[in-house]
């Protein structure tokens, strides 16, 4: 079977019934031997034990963005190609690109307050997650409020792809600002920053939150799916009492 | 395991991910569960989609 064959609703559901048990068990275990070398780590000379937070709030942090390039993937796809299977995935990562975004900002600013002494400053790296943020609750109401399911799709694809232009800005604002916010320290030139004791930890529990991301969001495409044969059955319906 | 003195913050960051994760895992299930009902009470009903039909013909 070809990669373009699995772009059928009809198979990409036959698919995702046989992957997302497997899925979901991969990511348990992940996780299980994520958190235990986590909660493990030494802590750090500096910040002490609140290093901690980083393997939670540094994955979450990854993962908003990558669920935002997951949608604007998507939103080409829906807007070139108008393909069906495009839209439900973009529909179904932005929910789930929302919630670790939202654990981003929420455990970047619990790591913050012993750290820099303040839960929040507007600086350039805290404010565009924040503007990311806003901007998935923006595409989450054009999906879930438009009276027309197409239209709604089509705008929300389009924002998106403007809101694509922040992705790079959260990226290089520390590089660009002077930010509270630490420069990277992991994906940089010249290597990683961080000790090795404290970075495979890390960079497990980044390949947990990753699986879990993937899990969910598989889940809710499935869900979508159906949803649109709801929808398409009971227009069939209407369709039919009125004759 | 010793969490010092910022243990509040450490736990309740992983107590908002725990929460956060858990609430949006239960709502994906919940949600395949309703579909599921409802496309099957639509089936019992004998309502079908168009491209189900074409299949039949």
């Amino acid at each position: 079977m070809a990669i373009i064959d699995l772009a059928n609703p009809t198979r990409f559901l036959t698919l995702v019934n046989r992957v997302l048990p497997w899925l979901a068990a991969i990511t348990i275990a992940l996780f299980a031997v994520g958190l235990v070398r986590a909660l493990h780590a030494p802590d750090d000379y500096q910040q002490g034990a609140t290093v901690k937070i980083m393997f939670i709030h540094v994955p979450a942090a990854w993962l908003s963005m990558m669920g935002w390039g997951v949608m604007s993937v998507a939103a080409l796809g829906t807007l070139v190609w108008r393909h069906p299977l495009a839209d439900v995935a973009g529909k179904a990562a932005a929910p789930v690109g929302a919630a670790f975004t939202f654990i981003c900002l929420v455990t970047g600013s619990l790591w913050g307050r012993p750290t820099w002494g303040t839960y929040w400053v507007w600086d350039a790296r805290l404010t565009s997650v924040l503007v990311m943020f806003l901007l998935y609750l923006g595409v989450l109401a054009l999906y879930w409020t438009a009276e027309d399911p197409g239209r709604g799709s089509r705008a929300a694809a389009v924002l998106t792809l403007v809101g694509a232009v922040n992705i790079p800005i959260i990226k290089f604002s520390v590089d660009w600002w002077n930010t509270l916010h630490q420069p990277a320290s992991i994906m940089r030139m010249g290597g990683s920053a961080i000790d090795p004791s404290i970075l495979w930890p890390l960079l497990f529990m980044a390949v947990a939150f990753t699986f879990l991301f993937f899990t969910l969001h598989f889940a809710a495409m499935r869900n979508e799916i159906l949803r649109r044969r709801v929808r398409s059955m009971r227009i069939m319906q209407a369709q039919e009492a009125r004759a | 395991m010793n969490l010092g003195p910022h243990a509040d913050f450490i736990v309740a960051a992983y107590a908002v991910t725990v929460f956060v994760v858990a609430g949006l895992a239960a709502w994906v299930v919940l949600d395949y569960s309703a579909q599921r009902r409802i496309l099957g009470d639509l089936e019992e009903r004998g309502v079908t989609r168009r491209s189900q039909r074409k299949d039949d013909q």
